[in-house]
């Protein structure tokens, strides 16, 4: 195994984990939607706010999940290298 | 990380486990990680709170001292977020929830006094996963018997049951790597700006701990009990 295939895998590494990454729009997007729904519920009940912002935070983490599977990849392919021979 | 992509800083950007010293065990070689060091000061900053808590708990006075009203005031937030999830269920995993809710809380805030996160080492977060894991079906074997649980695995039709086992056992493993990556993402973010924005990183990533390990890590403890709590109690309930 030479020098340059070495190099050549540890660049298409780097291009995997930017790609990885890319799973963070369906998170934010979706984080999104659920903040704006919560604001929107404060604005009808503003008695219930305590209540509407634990759900939406409760939510918010569970739709991260997703996007942190997408940050692994990237952190496994950078730093670990597991395709490095 | 020698060849890294990092490789203007590889130096001084460290945010991996490092081994503290090693030993021979059955012929392998075991090692003793910051994880380790980390995760046993942890517990030693829980069990002297809890000798003392206990202590001022026998010596409890109808006008409560400072420590008192600390010691009462985290007992009664963990019940009121136990009972108010758990419902009827709630006396028996008091214990439980708490410990791990205490536990994860520190470990994620551990980060603001110079150690390395014990929950940004995924064993320690797949251990908490597995012992969330084996509470859920224990009591689901325990209330819904055997019967219930065939039921519930040939849910709209037996030919679903295979999809239901890979949902049961995907449980611990999104519930760790959640845990694990959101910890692991903020200390790699720290070190990141320690190790290459080191001369003008002054005062500034003070806001950044704050985010990251009090905001992020409260929040990902509170998810972390909320969540076995919700399948606790779902386990529990029989139709």
């Amino acid at each position: 195994m030479g020098e340059f295939n070495t190099n050549f895998i540890l660049g298409c590494s780097a291009i995997g984990a930017g790609l990885a990454v890319i799973a963070g729009i369906g998170p934010g997007v979706g984080q999104g939607i659920a903040a704006g729904h919560a604001a929107a519920a404060v604005g009808r009940n503003p008695g219930a706010k305590s209540d509407v912002t634990s759900t939406m935070l409760l939510g918010q983490a569970v739709a991260e999940t997703t996007g942190l599977y997408g940050l692994l990849i990237a952190m496994l392919l950078l730093f670990v290298k597991p395709l490095v021979p | 990380m020698g060849q890294g992509i990092l490789l203007s800083a590889s130096q001084e950007i460290d945010f991996m486990i490092h081994g503290v010293f090693s030993y021979e065990l059955f012929g392998q070689t075991v090692w003793i990680t910051t994880t380790h060091v980390c995760v046993l000061i942890v517990m030693l900053v829980i069990i002297g709170f809890s000798i003392a808590a206990g202590r001022a708990a026998k010596h409890a006075s109808d006008v409560p001292g400072t420590f008192q009203n600390i010691a009462e005031m985290v007992v009664e937030m963990l019940d009121k977020m136990i009972g108010g999830v758990m419902g009827k269920f709630s006396p028996r995993f008091r214990n439980y929830i708490g410990t791990i809710f205490i536990f994860i809380l520190l470990s994620n805030i551990s980060g603001l006094f110079g150690l390395r996160p014990p929950t940004a080492d995924y064993g320690v977060t797949l251990a908490l996963g597995i012992m969330t894991f084996t509470l859920i079906h224990f009591n689901k074997f325990k209330h819904q018997k055997v019967r219930g649980v065939i039921a519930g695995l040939c849910d709209p039709w037996p030919i679903w049951a295979p999809i239901n086992v890979i949902g049961d056992v995907a449980v611990p493993i999104s519930l760790s790597l959640r845990l694990f990556a959101n910890v692991l993402s903020g200390t790699v973010m720290l070190a990141l700006v320690y190790g290459l924005l080191s001369k003008i990183a002054i005062v500034w990533p003070a806001a950044l701990h704050v985010y990251f390990d009090l905001f992020s890590g409260a929040i990902q403890t509170y998810v972390f009990c909320m969540l076995t709590m919700t399948y606790i109690t779902d386990a529990c309930t029989t139709e």
